[in-house]
């Protein structure tokens, strides 16, 4: 079984990354795009079967190491 | 005074912490792998040292954190051990919950690398008593991600119970953006657990001990360290 997590930056907290990216999208005349926020994504093989253990293992990963949720948040989806 | 500096992969700075430790207090830090699962007995003080743990990846210092040593550590600071967690080591014990928040991509995206002026908020604690209150002290920064974040209910209870240990600050000890090398919140620089036993701060104090590299007021923070445990014994 695969699984996909989605780590991103909780609402409100700055993002120079992000910004940056923006800023470069429009020099190179990319138009149209309002502003970019940049996370991470972890693509894991799990060696359960069962979806509902994989769910809980890959919430406890997240939340032991993957992100850090004073400033992030994360989204489970197996796949 | 028992010292041990904890050696994570990536670390570099943790010879620098030892050698301020000789110079300061004339007795050697134990060098502690991360690995160990328990720190040397008798430890009076817990240095977790500057430097790119595990190559700043995931996190900076959030896979360092996780390491077999961090439950020894924490166990040391819950029994009111003392903790100095510089630079990396700052993020190593905020991804560690030793102390709140977390340190983010400095607001200009630059890594910097410069003397810098801090402000003593208190000099009644073990890490500052060397100090005298507001002084404003020379030490020196490198890193590039040093901004201080927190949410509003912590960044509250930080000011209130009087828990910001140093601030950005120019020479004469005045506060201003330009003073502040990375955006931090509030120009924190430092910051205490609430028994005051556990400091973190992104400057490096350890790099300013002696003449030779232009100054030494980074002394004064170990001598409080020494001075505070002479007390305690």
């Amino acid at each position: 079984m695969k699984a996909r997590i989605t780590v991103t930056l909780k609402d409100g907290v700055l993002d120079p990354q992000g910004k940056a990216i923006e800023g470069a999208l429009r020099s190179l005349g990319v138009d149209g795009i309002a502003s970019v926020r940049q996370g991470k994504v972890f693509d894991v093989e799990l060696a359960s079967a069962d979806p509902e253990r994989a769910k809980a293992t890959l919430n406890s990963a997240c939340e032991r190491l993957l992100a850090n949720t004073v400033i992030e948040d994360y989204r489970v989806d197996v796949i | 005074m028992k010292s041990a500096v904890i050696r994570f992969p990536g670390i570099n700075r943790e010879d620098d912490a030892a050698r301020a430790l000789r110079l300061v207090t004339g007795r050697n830090a134990e060098m502690v792998w991360h690995g160990e699962g328990e720190l040397p007995s008798g430890t009076d003080l817990v240095v977790l040292p500057g430097g790119f743990s595990y190559g700043d990846y995931l996190r900076c210092g959030a896979i360092a954190a996780r390491s077999p040593i961090m439950e020894a550590v924490g166990v040391h600071a819950k029994r009111g051990g003392l903790v100095l967690a510089i630079c990396n080591g700052f993020q190593i014990a905020c991804e560690a919950g030793l102390l709140p928040g977390v340190l983010m991509r400095n607001a200009a995206m630059h890594f910097v690398c410069r003397f810098q002026h801090l402000r003593v908020e208190r000099a009644d604690t073990p890490f500052a008593n060397a100090y005298a209150r507001h002084q404003a002290i020379k030490v020196c920064v490198a890193h590039g991600e040093g901004n201080y974040v927190a949410d509003e209910e912590t960044l509250a209870r930080l000011e209130r119970e009087g828990l910001v240990a140093f601030r950005y600050c120019d020479a004469r000890g005045n506060l201003s953006e330009a003073a502040n090398p990375n955006g931090a919140t509030n120009a924190i620089a430092g910051i205490y657990s609430e028994n005051l036993r556990v400091l973190g701060l992104m400057p490096h104090p350890e790099n300013l001990v002696d003449p030779l590299v232009g100054g030494i007021d980074g002394r004064g923070l170990f001598e409080s360290v020494a001075s505070a445990l002479v007390e305690a014994a």
